[in-house]
């Protein structure tokens, strides 16, 4: 669920989400759920030309399946705190196990 | 449950549901920032599969399938696997410029096919179309006979499938494992 949160933070940051067939789409993230399913708002498409089906997309709901990279704003990800909270969620993880 | 849901009610109160975590506003605890006020406003059925879907109900979207399909068609149910009932459903097919001799701009057909029930691992993404560029073509395409671009998109088809056997070979050669490079899809 760590990344689940973690988009959750991102919420109205403008994100590229790149696909497994290479499409990328540029958009302010608008809503995840919990299979990393992503809706973007006011979007544009790399290398437009290429996919003419986008031409008359506004807004887009991504299944979490098909995302191969979330390219982020790297001022909206606080890293020393995401590293922090990856530690504390392997050592609930592991006190879960035992 | 999901039919009465809207994302303009107030967040269910608690017991939680099990993919919003408790914390404040939703947010767990484990990321430590308390969250920005207006996150705080968003209520926890915002981060379902059924409220993302819920708003694009009864519109006009496009929908990429994993096989390169384009659907256009009207939303009327889902589910929290994506998958989608369509109304009124057209297949639009694209043919890119070139596939032609002599072809300097992309066509493009719509085919009517009815009613669809889409198995969401199949979805690639959906979009919902602006209403006001819906009856434009796209940039450097034209509408074209059914029949015509039908032909051509599978010509298109083939030449692609000997583009991609080929690369294949090559980086077979090159030791890359072949089994994972499947078709383009676009």
């Amino acid at each position: 669920m760590l990344f689940f949160s973690f988009f959750k933070t991102l919420i109205d940051h403008e994100v590229t989400v790149e696909l497994k067939n290479d499409i990328q789409i540029r958009g302010v993230l608008k809503s995840v759920d919990q299979y990393l399913n992503i809706k973007l708002d006011n979007i544009q498409v790399i290398e437009e030309i290429k996919y003419p089906h986008m031409s008359a997309v506004k807004n887009v709901f991504i299944r979490g399946s098909v995302v191969r990279y979330v390219h982020l704003p790297a001022n909206a990800v606080d890293i020393p705190l995401l590293e922090d909270a990856t530690r504390r969620e392997a050592a609930n993880q592991g006190a879960k196990a035992k | 449950m999901m039919e009465n849901l809207s994302i303009n009610d107030p967040a269910p109160p608690p017991p939680m549901p099990p993919h919003a975590p408790a914390g404040p506003g939703g947010i767990p605890p484990a990321l430590g920032r308390p969250p920005p006020p207006q996150q705080q406003q968003l209520p926890a059925q915002m981060f379902t599969t059924a409220a993302q879907l819920l708003d694009l109900t009864d519109k006009k979207l496009m929908v990429a399938l994993r096989d390169g399909r384009k659907l256009v068609g009207i939303l009327r149910s889902w589910d929290q696997f994506a998958n989608l009932v369509l109304q009124s459903t057209k297949e639009r097919l694209f043919v890119p410029p070139g596939t032609a001799p002599n072809q300097p701009r992309g066509l493009y057909a719509d085919i009517d096919r009815g009613l669809f029930v889409v198995r969401g691992e199949n979805v690639l993404l959906l979009g919902e179309m602006d209403l006001d560029k819906e009856d434009d073509p796209p940039a450097g395409y034209d509408l074209a006979d059914v029949a015509v671009v039908k032909k051509l998109a599978e010509q298109r088809k083939a030449q692609d499938k000997v583009r991609e056997k080929k690369k294949v070979k090559l980086l077979a050669k090159e030791g890359f494992d072949s089994e994972n490079l499947g078709e383009v899809l676009l």
